[in-house]
């Protein structure tokens, strides 16, 4: 019980790393600021996994450690408490005066009659010798407990499950895109120990529109409504669904959640001969509330390769100290601000690099531009033209096969609680011989014993 | 329509705070009558017979505040058009109400009017931070915040949090109690309050009360997350501080009932229980980062 309680605590401590050191799983680029700012000691906190608190050893160490502690203290008392269930409570003590609420009285003789449908009334369980009944009540207790317990390793066992046959993507689509479900079309994609890519479940989802509305006096967001035609197995047909924030669209196991969304300005890159080098909408990451969004259009293809920082203004302000702001979410008066450098993007030398960055450290700066849409910047090695722009939303497409599971357990669990809780386990005992005697006892020495054993001497004396 | 809403919300909740601070008056005086020195042997004795016009008063103030401040709630949820639950304001005055409805709904059945002096000062700085500096115009809901799960879910997590906090109050007031008899005798004010014995078992009674309340508000968390989020749990702080409260309290209950603590050790763990509840709602809010950001700061 010790080791329990030890364990318990050690696992609420454990938890508390991970909420206040930014986690990988949550907030990658925070974590590579970490990195930046402070390499060494970020190197020394990764290998503790301090960025991977909840994935970690030591954390997963913890609570195997309290589940097992868990099993092995709850199956044995399950057991048990089955034998209890169907034992008969033990007899009458000797010497009942030595009991919590003692009582003694003159006996008229139809007491033990009175007790026994008494006893029956309420349900409690009765062992009848020689002129005394030993009764007993309260099992439950002990079963929500129990049950209580289990629960917890039925949760536990959901999100392993999940682990093991789930799976979770994401991908980034600009409005008029069309999503086919294969392993290639995520932008992330992560799946369980068990699960196979065949799995994947056959449909095809086109984003007809998008439609963000907000508050004008406060910017803050009041609504997002994606709509989507969607074609399940027969690739032919397709039909029209909506997908909102609490909404998510429902396709067997699968949940198909709007997540997040944005602005993709629309370019064309032209080389300086002319010809097109690059064309369509590019995503760019929200920076604030007022939708201030930054990103990168990497154009590998051009001679020599180029590419363009910017930022996306949706409603255009200038500010003294910050330069170009955004006033207002929706694209009221949108600006793309460019910078173009020309060298290596680097994208050949095997690094993973931000879409919404460029590592312009082999570059050139050739120029600096803010564009109207329909405007275009030209530069000695060619031009751009800001076209206009796109939304584009997140989906997040996940199979999570447990949490049913945990859900149960969830529901089990508070039920156990409740039951375990809110009843006690008592004994009440009565002898009759030339005196009546009554004495009660209760586990833990919960409360309300008194009240009940009040009750029952009301009842034998006839007051009630 | 809104702003007539909105500004009626404004005032009662004004109205809440006279009330609650002519309750406090009532109740300090109350406390500062009772206490008598007694001629022969100039020891303070306390005569709560003489009092008991004003402990009265101060409470029929309580009841009277914490009306005015549901209907100051309802009149922000109606200037909204949605449950008063958006932003740290918000939260801020319902848990003020959620506090003070536990210390009026325990009432009914213990005495515990030597509380409320504690409960009308908590209730004061708490609508006092409200006003002056979580303010905020009454708007309507980000997307994220749009479902029914914020009703049940937020309004559990605020019920228990109110419960906790009382017990919280409790369990301090057992261990200044404690301190204050190993240093020798009650000082007159105190003798008001019960024995240690019953601060024990009170603050027990409230949280094993609560805490079946509590865990639902984690489960009901857990199931909005899986619908606005895809995930029903992702170590966002938020979600990380409630299972921490969660495993405090178990710890708690577990100490309490299977190993048997009592007296001190309970109460000490019982306060670090709740000011995790607290640590959440403060830190998470202001200066956290993560999903959980809507106090509108
Ligand atoms: C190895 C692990 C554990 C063991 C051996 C264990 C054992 C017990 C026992 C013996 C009781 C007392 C039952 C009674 O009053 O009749 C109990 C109660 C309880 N346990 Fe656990 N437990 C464990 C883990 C946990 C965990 C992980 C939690 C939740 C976070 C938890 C929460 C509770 C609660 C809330 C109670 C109810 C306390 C009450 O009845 O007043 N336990 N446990």
């Amino acid at each position: 019980m010790r080791t329990a309680l030890i364990l318990l605590l050690l696992l609420g401590l454990a938890a508390v790393p991970g909420s206040l050191i930014p986690q990988r799983t949550q907030n990658p680029m925070k974590v590579s600021e970490y990195f930046k700012n402070s390499p060494t000691l970020s190197q020394w906190m990764d290998k503790f996994s301090l960025f991977d608190v909840y994935g970690s050893p030591w954390f997963s160490a913890i609570y195997i450690l309290l589940f097992i502690s868990l099993i092995g203290c709850v199956l044995p008392r399950t057991l048990e408490h089955f034998k209890t269930l169907r034992a008969l409570p033990p007899m009458v003590p000797k010497n009942l005066d030595r009991m919590e609420h003692f009582d003694s009285w003159e006996a008229k003789g139809d007491e033990l009659e009175s007790a026994r449908k008494w006893f029956a009334k309420k349900g409690f369980r009765t062992l009848e010798i020689d002129g005394a009944i030993s009764a007993e009540k309260g099992y439950i207790r002990e079963s929500g407990n129990l049950f209580f317990h289990l629960a917890l390793i039925l949760i536990l066992l959901g999100i392993s499950f999940s682990s093991l046959f789930g799976m979770r993507g994401e991908a980034i689509l600009n409005v008029g895109e069309r999503f086919v479900n294969t392993p290639t079309s995520y932008d992330s994609l992560q799946y369980g120990k068990l699960y196979k890519e065949g799995d994947l479940p056959p449909f095809t989802i086109t984003i007809d529109k998008f439609v963000a509305k907000y508050n004008v006096e406060t910017n803050a967001p009041e609504d997002y409504t994606l709509n989507v035609s969607l074609s399940e197995d027969d690739l032919t047909k397709s039909s029209k669904k909506i997908i909102k924030v609490n909404s998510p669209l429902t396709l067997g196991n699968t949940k198909i959640y709007l997540q997040a969304n944005g602005y993709s300005p629309v370019v064309t890159v032209r080389d300086s001969k002319g010809n097109v080098a690059f064309q369509g909408p590019v995503p760019f990451l929200p920076q604030d509330g007022n939708l201030r969004s930054i990103g990168a259009i990497k154009v590998p293809d051009a001679d020599p390769q180029i590419g363009f920082v910017g930022s996306f203004v949706p409603t255009y302000a200038r500010s003294n100290g910050n330069g170009a702001i955004s006033v207002f979410p929706e694209a009221l008066d949108p600006r793309l601000l460019l910078s173009a450098w020309v060298g290596n993007l680097g994208l050949d030398s095997g690094v993973p690099q931000s879409v919404y960055r460029i590592d312009t450290s082999s570059m050139k700066q050739v120029g600096l531009k803010s564009l109207k849409p329909g405007e275009s910047f030209t530069y000695p090695q060619g031009s751009i033209v800001f076209e206009g722009y796109q939304q584009w939303v997140n989906l997040q497409i996940v199979n999570d096969p447990g949490k049913n599971f945990a859900l149960l357990g969830g529901i089990v669990a508070i039920l156990g609680l409740l039951a375990s809780l809110f009843t006690r386990r008592r004994r009440l005992w009565i002898r009759v011989g030339n005196r009546v005697e009554v004495a009660g006892l209760a586990k833990n020495a919960a409360p309300g014993l008194e009240v009940e054993v009040k009750e029952f001497i009301a009842m034998l004396k006839g007051e009630k | 329509m809104s702003r007539t809403w909105a500004f009626l919300s404004n005032y009662l909740v004004y109205s809440a705070m006279a009330v609650y601070t002519l309750s406090f008056f009532a109740h300090a005086i109350e406390t500062a009558w009772a206490v008598r020195i007694t001629e022969e042997k100039s020891e303070q004795t306390l005569d709560y017979k003489r009092t008991e016009k004003v402990a009265r008063i101060a409470t029929a103030m309580m009841i009277l505040g914490f009306l005015l401040l549901v209907a100051g709630v309802i009149a922000r949820g109606i200037s909204a058009g949605r449950v008063p639950w958006g932003n740290m304001y918000e939260f801020s005055i319902t848990g003020a109400m959620a506090f003070s409805g536990a210390y009026l709904a325990a009432l009914r059945k213990y005495d515990l009017r030597w509380l409320g002096l504690l409960v009308s000062i908590a209730v004061l700085l708490t609508l006092g931070t409200a006003v002056a500096v979580l303010y905020r115009p009454s708007a309507p809901l980000v997307p994220a915040l749009k479902s029914t799960w914020l009703v049940i879910h937020v309004s559990a997590a605020i019920i228990s949090g109110g419960v906790f906090l009382l017990a919280n109050t409790i369990a301090a007031a057992y261990l200044y109690l404690d301190s204050m008899e190993a240093k020798g005798e009650r000082t007159a004010w105190a003798k008001r309050l019960p024995s240690l014995e019953v601060l024990d078992q009170l603050s027990y009674r409230l949280v094993a009360f609560v805490f079946p309340l509590w865990t639902f508000a984690v489960i009901a968390g857990a199931i909005w997350a899986e619908s606005a989020w895809g995930r029903y749990w992702g170590w966002d702080p938020k979600e990380t501080w409630a299972f921490i409260t969660w495993v405090a309290y178990a710890a708690y209950l577990h100490a309490r009932v299977t190993v048997g603590w009592r007296g001190r050790k309970a109460a000490w763990l019982c306060l670090f229980a709740g000011s995790t509840f607290l640590f959440n709602y403060v830190y998470v809010n202001v200066w956290g980062t993560g999903k959980h950001t809507y106090s509108g700061l």
